[in-house]
């Protein structure tokens, strides 16, 4: 049982790459997505991963499968979405979930059409979906460069942060870190959805962000127990896609959120901070 | 503990949203140290008048004179707060974000200032819930942790709007003592308030809002039978078609 667990990781070099890169979107994304989930913005997640498709598309264009030119064109075109609807809702009267909703389809549309003009339908499926199992060493370092500044910068804006989801007034009131916060935060999304569409895709680079962030909400009470939970699970999930799609011969990126999707389905049926279970078997109430 | 001095000022202070004024042409002083009701009907301004002194609302004609108070310097209880009490933060961290001033986005947070929230929370009657969820509070409960974290603001002006809505007599009796507290201190106060009682029982100065300013001044005066029907009388219609005002230019001639 063991051995077929960490055979194929002892025997393939490319397993290894992909464990490793796994393990460094698995400790940056899912943080992410809790404090995207804590501030309802967890559909914005979604919308991004598709906005950063005509950039990497451009950068596939000019310099072909190059990493560097589709990471950088991702990021791009990601950051330019987001800025615009940011500034749109800021300054009309659109909100800025319909704003971001009219940005990243303009930016969808026109990734599709520039895959189309000169990719064929395999370039556009690695795009879209991913190549976990041929992470070269470029790829490893920029995801883990990724994962390295993204840690570190979470940590240190934590504080404005957890107050802009919670009371964003209030911190509009004493400082003046409510607008960098959001934009610096908005700048680590799309960095960790650029680092993930490395591995899955940029349609399944939101789910490993998103899913195990969304289950720790059944497991955690607090932000912190949350994000412990999320980065735990993502990472089980990886390895548990990574080796399902090694016996069974499935596409990774898939197997790997599916895998993610099943802990959500299990968290929401069993989880202790409300899990449908226990809701059926309500306990005697208390005292006081 | 007056001072005399100025905290804040309007001169021909015009407020309002889309050209349309909600606060017109007001002028006066609010002295350092005073405890101020702001009383009227709906609609008759008294938020947005708090809205531009911490700055959320440009002025459409006239000026605000803070006399140097920083914005920091300035703690706010809006009438509707914009907190997501869905979030999973506890009592403690809830009021702790009151030392924002000392701590800072980066700084650190030591014993001392855990003993000042702690103090903080004893002054409203919640260290029993200092580790409970935000979520999990009444409506009632959740008002003194913002009280809690205004006390720990330490802020020269207070601005509280409606602070006393859905809370009990007993908690309005424990936060008033608080607002005395600070009033002794020598802070500045200004609550919008629709309890009359409660102004005439506590506040010494009062100004009577109508969009217009109809009285200003110590309490007794301003609180006058007349008065008070005449703020009743208040017809809070909108006029999309209204004229642009003359006064401006009179005021200035003059």
């Amino acid at each position: 049982m063991i051995d077929a667990l960490v055979q194929p990781f002892i025997e393939f070099a490319f397993m290894r790459r992909a464990l490793v890169g796994s393990l460094a979107i698995s400790l940056t994304a899912p943080p992410i997505g809790v404090l995207l989930m804590l501030r309802r913005m967890s559909l914005m997640g979604d919308a991004m991963g598709h906005a950063i498709l005509p950039g990497a598309a451009i950068g596939y264009l000019l310099a072909g499968l190059s990493l560097f030119a589709m990471s950088l064109g991702g990021f791009a075109a990601g950051l330019a979405v987001a800025m615009a609807a940011g500034l749109v809702a800021r300054s009309t009267v659109i909100r800025e979930d319909a704003s971001l909703a009219g940005f990243y389809l303009l930016s969808l549309s026109l990734g599709v059409m520039l895959v189309s003009i000169r990719g064929s339908n395999v370039d556009l499926l690695h795009v879209l979906f991913g190549s976990v199992l041929a992470l070269d060493d470029a790829a490893l370092l920029l995801v883990a460069a990724i994962a390295s500044v993204s840690l570190v910068t979470l940590a240190v804006i934590y504080r404005p942060l957890v107050l802009e989801c919670f009371d964003p007034h209030f911190l509009r009131s004493v400082s003046r870190w409510s607008s960098p916060t959001h934009l610096i935060f908005l700048v680590l999304v799309v960095l960790n959805l650029v680092a993930g569409f490395q591995a899955l895709g940029t349609l399944m680079a939101v789910g490993i962000m998103l899913l195990p962030a969304i289950s720790a909400r059944f497991w955690a009470d607090d932000a912190a127990g949350m994000i412990g939970v999320s980065m735990v699970a993502a990472f089980a999930s990886s390895l548990i896609g990574l080796l399902f799609s090694y016996y069974v011969n499935v596409p990774t990126g898939p197997a790997v959120i599916l895998a993610c999707g099943a802990f959500y389905l299990a968290s929401m049926l069993v989880g202790i901070r409300g899990g449908v279970l226990w809701r059926l078997m309500p306990a005697k109430h208390l005292e006081a | 503990m007056k001072t005399h001095a100025p905290a804040i000022s309007f001169h021909n202070l015009t407020l309002g949203y889309d050209r349309h004024p909600a606060v017109h042409h007001i002028t006066g002083e609010v002295e350092r140290g005073d405890l101020l009701a702001i009383v009227g009907s709906n609609g008759a301004g008294k938020s947005t008048l708090l809205k531009a002194i911490v700055g959320e609302l440009k002025p459409l004609s006239g000026r605000l004179d803070l006399h140097g108070s920083d914005k920091r310097e300035i703690a706010y209880l809006p009438q509707v707060v914009e907190i997501d009490r869905s979030f999973p933060i506890s009592v403690f961290d809830c009021v702790s974000m009151g030392l924002w001033h000392e701590t800072g986005a980066f700084g650190g947070f030591d014993r001392a200032a855990e003993a000042h929230v702690f103090e903080a929370l004893e002054a409203v009657n919640l260290v029993g819930l200092a580790g409970r969820p935000v979520g999990a509070l009444s409506g009632g409960q959740f008002q003194r942790v913002l009280f809690a974290r205004l006390l720990l603001q330490d802020a020269k002006i207070i601005l509280l709007d409606e602070p006393f809505r859905a809370v009990d007599t007993k908690t309005i009796a424990d936060l008033i003592q608080l607002i005395e507290l600070w009033h002794g201190e020598g802070r500045t106060v200004l609550a919008v308030l629709h309890d009359i009682d409660l102004v005439r029982a506590h506040f010494p100065s009062t100004l009577l809002l109508a969009r217009e300013p109809l009285a200003w001044g110590e309490t007794p005066t301003v609180l006058t039978p007349v008065n008070l029907d005449r703020s009743r009388q208040f017809n809070e219609s909108f006029d999309a078609a209204a004229p642009v005002c003359a006064q401006d230019e009179t005021a200035e001639i003059a």
